[in-house]
């Protein structure tokens, strides 16, 4: 036993978290600025974050993570980093040439005060950003929220280049959240085939899923462009995708460039999809087109053909808030039972989301928000599921508990896929249900006794 | 571009490169760079000066991590009925949770705390108001739940920065609990320069609270402790397998696999054994000074260098059945290991290869590629001291600057009543007269060819320079590193934590990494860079369709 320690008598923490279910705000806000074409991000902060942060995002794309940190030393703790970052801006643009460099702080550069605005003013003042080339920066306190904060922070810095012309671009923006570059490509398509003009940010694809080829580009071909990005406030709308993830960045647009906006949930199954199709037909004018309607066909298609496998299937869920509030809602329209759902960000709205959406199911579902692993494994040693999803950590739960286990939220260190195949839209449905039905029918086909093994599922 | 037709420059002069690396820096940044880029030559009666241990250059994107990184990630993670406690907020504990590799196997105790990631999380009104009252509450609730016998706690940034006490509140848990050892690290991120600092920390922490808590006598005639190997892919398994067959009984591995217990232990093993003498030799010196241990360096990378180190180590034994038994045991395992890199040798002599890794790994690695009659044509330390590099006789000169100065030394004396010589005078002098080197290494440099360039904390900016004008068939950094290298279409090994691969220590260890390398610079995946069209872009005929 892996987790052997973990005792099924659930006892009362108020200060020891183990085993989380997120992690720090610096490492959204550097994968957010991936997602903004020749962007070098920046951690203002020890260089050990900055390395924790690379290495982690480097498992999960098993691609190259370029980021630069201010590099504190015990003298800059004191001093403040100042004189780090002003150095750190001046190297960067002259060995590195990034159109952009997005910088962020950390828990050390918060604790003592850092203002990074300020220290680009000051930037700007003494010459230190050349003609053309930008900076921005976001507040990420790593004792405030999670990860999905950092993210979120870093994407309503972007919406901070916006410009407002006086003349509308005829876009819309779409702010994808924290999802793979295979589904920020997907979103673009199904805007593509609605007929819509739009602007994505961030965009990571193009940037995280890089071919080999021999050659190494340190800003690759895709991403956000800062012509788009300053493009947003000339927009005729914003649809934000995800509460946690992206609200922000498409209310200060809403407040400071008057680009209305719509927060819908990410589009994860059916219902989500639905929604998000009909939020794109509506703000383009314009009828969806049949190849659409096949795709969605094609989904309720593959759940009424294998219903029978999925009635009633208990599933524990982790991850993180806008991610489990569709997945949650996409189980419960397929007549799964989630059971168990965790996140370790905070926020009371995600625990009333999953009840809402929970509260015909005929049981009460655990939730909680701001909580981890440790709880989520305890639930299920008290109430068995059928299925775990989540991310790497899962596998530990999974094979103690001996449970079918679908990986999917971040990270993921150990599989690979989820940065070419997506999993929002129709096509996203599909996926997620072929891995459901495949962990599910693996199990079947391991457990059934020789006289009821089957050839046809 | 496929490796077997890269046309490599041959010719390319150490100080050309140099010079090329340095030329995008600003002048600063250029002048600083230049005293850590050597060209190694041979001078006479000394070794030439390398800059190390020194500030990183902020916006240089560096590989090095934190003081943290290498304290909790890197000594104390290995250790596995441990319960380590990160004081801060959440990020810390999570990065440093499972990614390093550290094998662990739970004994027959069953106690086993690798799995897990404890940490207090520290949110904003901790910061305001302090956190010891959290931190506290977490120790205790870690004690309710599991009862261990020691709980460790490590301090993030911020928990330095608003002045958290966390060895008073340490302190008083651990005379609460009465059977847990509790203690802290003020191993803050921002300390030092690099996870060197961190390593120092630990240990220090570990000599003060753990080492000397068990007088009990092992079993066992040839009794060492193992310094400086952390378990990586199993590496401590293998050199435990080679250890038992010659009947030598390892008290302690600091930290690979390692119990509390073990630490506890270590002061009544008779030599100390010192894998990466970066991140231990301290602690060697100071188990030599108030127990009267010696140490002696080991190398347990490399076939040849694990049938040296074991022949070291019954030497200073000096017992006639342990000098056969370790003959015989080379004996037995050296055929296969040989049969192996005979193979391997066709397809890889003559290969180059780079590594940039650690404080010790850059140099034992070379070894073993040495072993496959590949060339080492640039080498560097992450996070080395200048001694790593030079030799332990520098130590003395050593200048302590303002980042280093910080970092505690422990003061060391001859424990009263433990102290014993494991030799007499006479018997050192006899074994040292017969050239038996105790408390020596004389670092990479030695060890390279003249001509070589040797690199402290290399840069991804002078990583990918470096491919590009030196083409090396193989690279071997860390994560960070691997992907940017491989863009290239060169393979990359992982040094740090050995991809997926290892043991790569002692014989069998050499095995596997002479298949790995094989496999890596072998692959068929660096021929297809290119498509058909990419190759050929004219086109000079056309299909027949009409």
């Amino acid at each position: 036993m892996l987790l052997r320690h973990t005792p099924k008598e659930i006892t009362e923490r108020s200060a020891l978290t183990i085993n989380p279910a997120k992690t720090c705000q610096p490492i959204g806000a550097m994968y957010a600025a991936l997602g903004i074409h020749g962007c070098l991000p920046h951690s203002h902060g020890s260089q050990g974050c900055c390395a924790y942060h690379r290495s982690t995002l480097t498992r999960h794309y098993k691609e190259p993570i370029s980021a630069a940190t201010s590099s504190f030393t015990e003298g800059a703790s004191v001093f403040g980093g100042q004189a780090n970052m002003m150095q750190a801006i001046n190297n960067i643009f002259t060995v590195y040439d990034p159109e952009i460099i997005a910088a962020h702080t950390t828990c050390l550069s918060e604790t003592i005060g850092d203002d990074l605005k300020q220290i680009k003013k000051k930037a700007e003042a003494e010459g230190k950003i050349p003609e053309g080339k930008h900076m921005i920066s976001a507040s990420t306190p790593s004792y405030v929220g999670s990860h999905v904060t950092g993210f979120s922070n870093m994407v309503k810095s972007m919406a901070e280049l916006a410009e407002s012309t006086g003349k509308k671009n005829g876009k819309v923006n779409i702010i994808p959240g924290w999802v793979e570059p295979a589904d920020m490509e997907e979103l673009k398509r199904i805007a593509g085939l609605v007929g819509i003009k739009h602007i994505l940010f961030p965009d990571t694809s193009g940037v995280l899923d890089g071919p080999l080829s021999g050659e190494y580009k340190m800003f690759p071909d895709g991403g956000t462009t800062i012509a788009e990005l300053k493009s947003t406030g000339d927009s005729l709308g914003t649809l934000a995708l995800g509460e946690w993830c992206s609200a922000d960045a498409a209310r200060y647009l809403d407040t400071q460039h008057k680009v209305p906006c719509s927060i819908l949930d990410m589009p994860f199954g059916l219902m989500a999809t639905d929604r998000f199709i009909d939020a794109l037909r509506t703000v383009a004018g314009t009828t969806v087109p049949d190849t659409i309607a096949v795709e969605r066909g094609q989904l309720v298609d593959m759940i009424s053909d294998m219903h029978q496998y999925l009635y009633h299937k208990k599933v524990a869920l982790v991850g993180d808030p806008d991610q489990l509030i569709a997945m949650t809602e996409f189980l419960v329209s397929i007549d799964m039972q989630p059971m168990h759902i965790v996140t370790g960000t905070p926020g009371k709205k995600f625990e009333k989301r999953i009840k809402e959406i929970t509260k015909d199911m005929g049981y009460d579902v655990n939730v909680k928000a701001k909580s981890d692993l440790f709880l989520l494994h305890q639930w299920i040693k008290n109430d068995p599921v059928d299925l775990i999803i989540g991310n790497t950590y899962c596998k530990y739960i999974a094979r103690d508990e001996d449970l079918p286990y679908v990986r999917w939220g971040f990270p993921i260190l150990d599989r690979q896929g989820h940065q070419y195949f997506p999993t929002v839209g129709y096509k996203g449905g599909l996926r997620l249900l072929e891995k459901i039905l495949g962990a599910l029918l693996d199990r079947k086909d391991r457990d059934d006794p020789e006289e009821r093994f089957e050839l046809v599922l | 571009m496929a490796t077997a037709t890269k046309k490599k420059l041959v010719n390319w002069e150490p100080t050309d490169v140099k010079e090329e690396l340095l030329k995008i820096y600003p002048p600063k940044v250029a002048r600083k760079r230049a005293k850590q880029i050597l060209v190694n030559e041979a001078l006479e009666n000394e070794t030439p000066e390398i800059q190390a241990n020194v500030r990183t250059i902020p916006g240089i994107i560096t590989m090095r991590g934190c003081t943290y990184a290498g304290c909790k990630g890197v000594i104390m993670g290995p250790t596995r009925d441990i319960v380590n406690l990160v004081h801060g907020p959440i990020g810390c504990s999570f990065y440093a949770w499972l990614t390093r590799r550290n094998q662990t196997d739970a004994g027959p105790d069953g106690e086993n705390y690798m799995t897990y990631c404890f940490s207090t999380d520290m949110q904003d009104s901790d910061i305001i108001f302090g956190g010891e009252k959290k931190l506290a509450k977490a120790i205790q609730e870690a004690y309710d739940l599991f009862h261990p016998k020691s709980i460790a706690v490590f301090a993030t940034c911020p928990v330095g920065l608003i002045g958290d006490d966390i060895h008073t509140v340490t302190k008083q848990m651990k005379e609460k609990f009465g059977d847990c050892n509790v203690y802290a690290f003020s191993c803050e991120g921002y300390k030092g320069v690099s996870q060197s600092a961190g390593h120092h920390i630990a240990n220090n922490q570990v000599f003060r609270h753990i080492v000397g808590e068990n007088d009990e006598v092992k079993p066992g005639k040839y009794k060492i402790n193992l310094l400086g190997e952390y378990n990586i892919g199993g590496d401590g398994f293998e050199i435990d397998r080679i250890f038992k067959k010659c009947g030598i009984t390892n008290i302690a591995t600091f930290s690979g696999n390692s119990t509390y217990d073990q630490f506890a232990s270590a002061h009544t093993a008779d030599l100390n054994a010192v894998m990466c003498h970066r991140s231990i030799n301290y602690v060697a010196d100071m188990l030599e000074t108030k127990y009267g241990i010696p140490w002696i360096k080991v190398n347990f990378i490399g076939a040849n260098a694990t049938a040296k180190s074991l022949r070291k180590i019954a030497e200073y034994f000096g017992d006639k059945k342990l000098i056969n038994t370790v003959e015989k045991v080379i004996a037995e395992e050296m055929p296969d290991v040989e049969a192996v890199s005979d193979e391997v040798r066709t397809r890889t002599a003559g290969k180059t290869a780079m590594m940039f890794v650690g404080g010790s790994r850059a140099h034992h690695y070379q070894e073993l590629f040495s072993e496959m009659g590949m060339k080492t044509i640039s080498a560097g330390y992450e996070f080395a001291h200048r001694d790593d590099y030079e030799g332990r006789h520098v130590i003395p000169n050593l200048k302590v600057d303002a980042d280093s100065r910080n970092i505690e030394e422990i003061e060391v004396e001859p424990d009263e009543t433990r102290f014993k010589p494991r030799k007499s005078d006479q018997q050192m002098q006899a074994l040292e007269k017969a050239g038996f080197k105790f408390k020596d290494y004389e670092g990479l440099l030695p060890d390279m060819d003249t001509g070589t360039l040797v690199i402290d904390d290399l840069n991804q900016y002078e990583a990918e320079k470096l491919v590009e004008l030196m083409q090396p068939d193989i690279f071997c950094a860390g994560i960070k590193e691997k992907y940017s290298i491989q863009k290239l279409g060169v393979p990359m090994k992982q040094l740090h934590s050995y991809d997926s691969g290892g043991p790569y220590a002692g014989f069998k260890g050499a095995v596997n990494f002479y298949r790995e390398i094989d496999r890596l610079v072998n692959s068929k995946v660096w021929s297809y860079m290119k498509a058909p069209w990419q190759k050929n872009p004219q086109l000079s005929a056309s299909y027949n369709w009409e």
